[in-house]
């Protein structure tokens, strides 16, 4: 799907041109091959040029768990994960991807990475029409990952390149703080049953 | 690959309560949200899928002289172009007006516009290619010549009519509307004071983050439809569809799946989506068209542009006497189809004052075309504006009374005890709590203290304000609301109630989902009713093959009209189950109940009869049953409200902000909200829709605005420079309620859903206003950017 932006001027005003169009884009009817892994998953198509990556995963892998919100980088529906990093599926092409592991919401669901937000999340009603609720845990995924006991404020900071029409974010950021919680207290135990290990030699509380 | 014992279908979630109706079980249904794994429009593939894109004037005003459609016919995988005239062959053009609304008009408004444009991004054109990517490119090849036509673009301009919209109208005049009580005269004559203010309200937009989308697939072997629509009112569109499509009522097929948001704009009948179901026809294939977000700013409903005097008449003591309304809106070219962009004005007429006790009104109403884009009901229709006004004129009247705010509203707000109620502008009130409602916001946010910590602030130059806005708002509409005016609009709702063999109960309802969790509190009530656990229950809404007849989601009715008919529907199938049960044990009916997915002795809880065991023997042994003896383990019940108009709910917020004089930023520290709609179902589900409602209402209040330019061209059409509410800017709310069950329904609840949105932008104004006030200065235009703060300091131009 061509970029909105494409029939803006970026400046601000929505100009349609006489003709319909307001550039005269240059076609990309070029196609490349790329080789990357999706979820896991090898790989190998010939992709044209200007598709971007989330289209690419939509419309050619059918992984239609990433959303197309705005098309333009501004509201996050479309994140998916990169070599581990968080990318705006709808600014990056699909030819950029090329030898790189791309990760979506169905696998992170399926590994169990986002139980704990996806558990918290639905205990706090965090979501309503659901439509930028995958963009919004691998956000904040990212956001426990860089940060460990983030701020309330911190939280609403780091989300705020996702939006979210319906929730009003309130229950969005009480649902990370559960799970950072959550992930602390499960860490602690961690601990204590390492360090029981290191005492008695048996395993106590390790498999949590 | 998961281990097959943590497959999700074969954990245990047998643990049964009975009772599930106001607790905050977590949403059925939202697991596959939060993985990912929601059926979206988009997301749907058909074979033969064809994808439709538009060619959208880019004049607010033109005659198309000549389309030229060869070249793009011409472009790769494009299947067809076709022009207004060739799509008008299979669609019929429709006009926006409802009988109830006296002498409103509107023009004819086609799929795809004939000869004339009468605003930016209208669709001129259609290119339906094998993909989106092909028909867009495919666009460029389309060349249009114009004569441009005169634009109306201001609506001062648009109400003097020396430019018309349509000149076949006669003026620029969609409605007006104008009332007065027969004591106004007096009262006004009698006051002591009497406060004046001109308020203004920026034209916003809904920005659901699923843009707008339509997939039509045409049979021709049957003459059938089956429509996929991010839709609120599948029943109305199936209709719509049939009537201007000359199809059968019955051969359209309009089913709803996940939809990204809805809030007033999946309500509306859009030109391009009945385009798309009418070259489904045409091509004989499916079509899909997709809104990208620059379409949705350029076409989806915009809301709320108005401009608005209220006076406020009282006595010295502070008693209202009077409100006096004067309210101009300009609704873009044409009244939205079928609802008509009548109702918002008539709404603020309507529910102008609505909270206090004077008795006498004088309103003034006028709805007005111009060149812009349309508008139409968005989420709490005129409600953000007749609170705002009502409240800002409120508080007006306070400081020149020297009055607390709070102490103002006490003296004027409906007693509790004064029910049922009848208000100066004709509408109805069965029961309300607006004291109830003040006295537990007060405490919620410890008025006094804040009121103390705003005064020594201020001494070290911290400019705090705080704001109330007590609200009335429209819930669970009768059939007044549409159906007099003459709109195939359900009032009613359905649902059907199944025991199926294995235990489980299937739940079809008319009402859609949005997200709001409405197929959660359909699962609570039909486990209440029956006596199963909610793993035991499963809904379906949103497919006009399937669910009963309704009238879908809209204007705060699901739970309330939807609920009771799932309700009843559940009570009848308890007794029927009961039937069964008493025929297999031989025992008395009245000795036994459902209780926790199985028949016990009403009296001790004994278990006697599983309710999968039940089902094994109705469905599948029912030889061993008394001869004459059928069971009916499938029952539906049906609901409208009759007894008044709308079901009124009321309500009252505050806000707590801090203003920087040197930037005119605004923060926004705190806000509260006691709302009352009832019996509330799920508190948890509640809570988060009237928090995500204050969120919308201060978009349209702080930040939200589409901007034209005079010759009506939008300058903002992107999610970077049209700003929406994100997570740092916004407040934390805190939310409790008053439960006043209505008493038209077993149920008793009244809708929640556009409170938090209706209230919000009049508890913020208030607030910056307070915190402005030993200024001198004051806001009246929404949205308060910096620069109109700056403006009220008088700091900017």
């Amino acid at each position: 799907m061509s970029d909105p932006i494409e029939r803006l001027h970026v400046s601000g005003s929505v100009h349609v041109s006489e003709s319909g169009h307001a550039f005269n884009a240059v076609r990309g009817e070029q196609k490349m091959p790329v080789r990357l892994q999706v979820n896991g998953e090898r790989i190998e198509r010939e992709v044209l040029v200007r598709q971007h990556l989330v289209d690419f995963l939509r419309e050619d892998l059918g992984l239609t768990g990433s959303h197309l919100g705005c098309e333009h980088g501004v509201c996050g529906a479309c994140s998916v994960l990169v070599d581990g990093e968080l990318v705006r599926g709808c600014l990056m092409l699909a030819v950029q991807a090329q030898g790189k592991q791309v990760q979506t919401i169905e696998a992170l669901s399926d590994s169990g990475e986002l139980a704990i937000l996806q558990q918290a999340f639905l205990e706090h009603n965090a979501m309503q029409c659901g439509f930028c609720t995958p963009g919004m845990l691998l956000t904040a995924r990212a956001l426990m990952q860089e940060v460990h006991a983030p701020s309330r404020e911190r939280i609403r900071e780091y989300i705020s390149g996702n939006y979210c029409r319906c929730t009003g974010y309130q229950a969005i950021v009480d649902a990370i703080e559960t799970a950072i919680k959550r992930r602390h207290a499960l860490e602690a135990l961690h601990a204590l049953g390492q360090q029981k290990v290191s005492n008695t030699g048996e395993p106590e509380g390790a498999s949590v | 690959m998961n281990a097959r014992s943590e497959l999700p279908g074969l954990i245990d979630h047998s643990k049964t309560t009975n009772g599930y109706i106001g607790q905050s079980t977590p949403r059925t249904g939202a697991k596959k949200l939060l993985q990912g794994r929601g059926t979206y429009l988009d997301d749907l593939r058909l074979p033969r899928l064809a994808h439709v894109v538009f060619f959208r004037s880019p004049h607010a005003h033109a005659r198309i002289k000549s389309l030229k459609l060869d070249r793009a016919r011409q472009q790769a995988g494009v299947i067809a172009v076709f022009n207004g005239q060739d799509i008008a062959a299979f669609c019929t053009p429709w006009v926006g007006v409802l009988g109830h609304l006296k002498g409103i008009k509107s023009a004819p408004q086609h799929a795809v516009a004939v000869d004339r444009v009468c605003w930016q991004g209208e669709a001129v054109a259609a290119v339906v290619a094998e993909s989106r990517r092909q028909a867009e490119d495919a666009l460029e090849s389309i060349e249009a010549d114009w004569e441009l036509l005169p634009v109306v673009s201001d609506m001062r301009q648009a109400l003097e009519g020396k430019t018309l919209v349509h000149p076949d109208l006669g003026d620029n005049i969609c409605f007006h509307r104008e009332l007065k009580t027969e004591g106004f005269d007096a009262a006004w004559a009698a006051a002591d004071v009497v406060v004046e203010k001109t308020y203004r309200f920026g034209r916003h937009t809904g920005v659901c983050n699923e843009p707008r989308a339509i997939l039509a697939d045409y049979n021709p072997a049957d003459h059938s439809l089956t429509v996929y629509h991010a839709t609120q009112a599948p029943n109305m569109m199936q209709d719509i569809f049939s009537r201007h499509l000359d199809i059968p009522e019955s051969n359209i097929r309009v089913i709803c799946k996940d939809v990204g948001g809805s809030f007033g704009i999946k309500v509306h009948v859009y030109a391009d989506e009945m385009a798309t179901a009418a070259l489904s026809v045409m091509l004989r294939r499916p079509v899909k068209f997709q809104a990208d977000r620059a379409e949705s700013f350029l076409t989806d409903i915009h809301a709320r542009e108005h401009e608005a005097t209220i006076r406020l008449a009282c006595k010295r003591n502070g008693e209202i006497l009077a409100f006096d309304l004067e309210d101009l809106t300009a609704i873009g070219p044409y009244s939205v189809y079928p609802r008509t962009s009548g109702i918002e004005g008539n709404q603020v007429v309507n529910l102008t004052g609505g909270p206090y006790r004077h008795q006498q009104y004088r309103a003034k109403l006028d709805v007005v075309f111009t060149n812009k884009n349309v508008t139409c009901q968005y989420r709490a229709v005129g409600h953000p504006i007749a609170v705002a006004l009502t409240e800002g004129i409120v508080d007006e009247a306070a400081r020149v009374l020297g009055m607390d705010p709070a102490a103002l509203r006490r003296i004027n707000l409906i007693p509790d005890d004064h029910y049922p109620y009848s208000f100066p502008s004709g509408i109805k009130f069965e029961k309300l709590s607006h004291h109830q409602s003040l006295d537990r916001l007060l405490a919620l946010m410890n008025y006094q203290d804040l009121r103390a910590e705003q005064a020594s602030l201020l001494e070290k130059g911290v400019y705090r304000g705080i704001g109330l806005a007590a609200m009335i708002e429209v819930t669970n509409p009768s059939p007044a609301f549409y159906g007099v005016g003459g709109a195939r609009i359900s009032a009613q709702d359905g649902a059907t109630l199944r025991l199926d063999p294995a235990g489980m109960v299937q739940v079809l309802v008319s009402v859609t989902e949005q997200g709001q969790g409405t197929e959660a509190v359909f699962t609570q009530i039909a486990a209440t009713a029956v006596g199963v656990s909610i793993d035991k229950v499963r809904v379906i809404t949103g497919d006009t093959a399937v669910t009963p007849y309704g009238g879908g989601t809209w204007a705060s009715r699901g739970a309330g009209i939807g609920g009771e008919a799932v309700l009843q529907a559940g009570k009848a199938l308890r007794s029927n189950i009961l039937d069964i049960a008493a025929a297999i044990l031989q025992q008395d009916k009245a000795s036994l109940d459902v209780r926790d997915n199985a028949v016990v002795s009403k009296l001790s809880g004994e278990l006697k009869l599983e309710l999968a065991e039940l089902g094994r023997v109705a469905y599948f042994r029912p030889d061993t049953l008394p001869m004459g003896f059928q069971s009916e383990l499938t029952v539906t019940r049906h609901y409208t409200p009759r007894e008044y108009g709308f079901t009124f709910t009321n309500g009252i917020q505050a806000s707590y902000v801090e203003v920087d004089i040197d930037t005119g930023f605004v923060k926004l520290l705190k806000h509260w909200c006691v709302e009352d709609c009832g019996t509330v179902i799920n508190p948890m589900l509640v809570d988060e829709q009237i928090r995500g409602g204050i969120v919308q209402g201060i978009g349209g209040a702080m930040l939200e605005e589409c901007l034209y330019t005079e010759d009506a061209q939008l300058l903002n059409g992107s999610l970077a420079d049209y700003l929406v509410p994100m997570s740092a800017e916004m407040p934390d709310i805190v939310v409790d309620h008053v439960q006043t069950p209505t008493r038209s329904s077993e149920l008793g609840a009244k809708g929640a859903g556009e409170a938090g949105t209706a209230g919000a932008p009049a508890a913020v104004m208030n607030a910056i206003n307070d915190a402005l006030a030993s200024l001198g200065a004051n806001v009246s235009t929404q949205p308060f950017t910096p620069e109109r703060v700056l403006q009220a300091l008088g700091k900017v131009a």
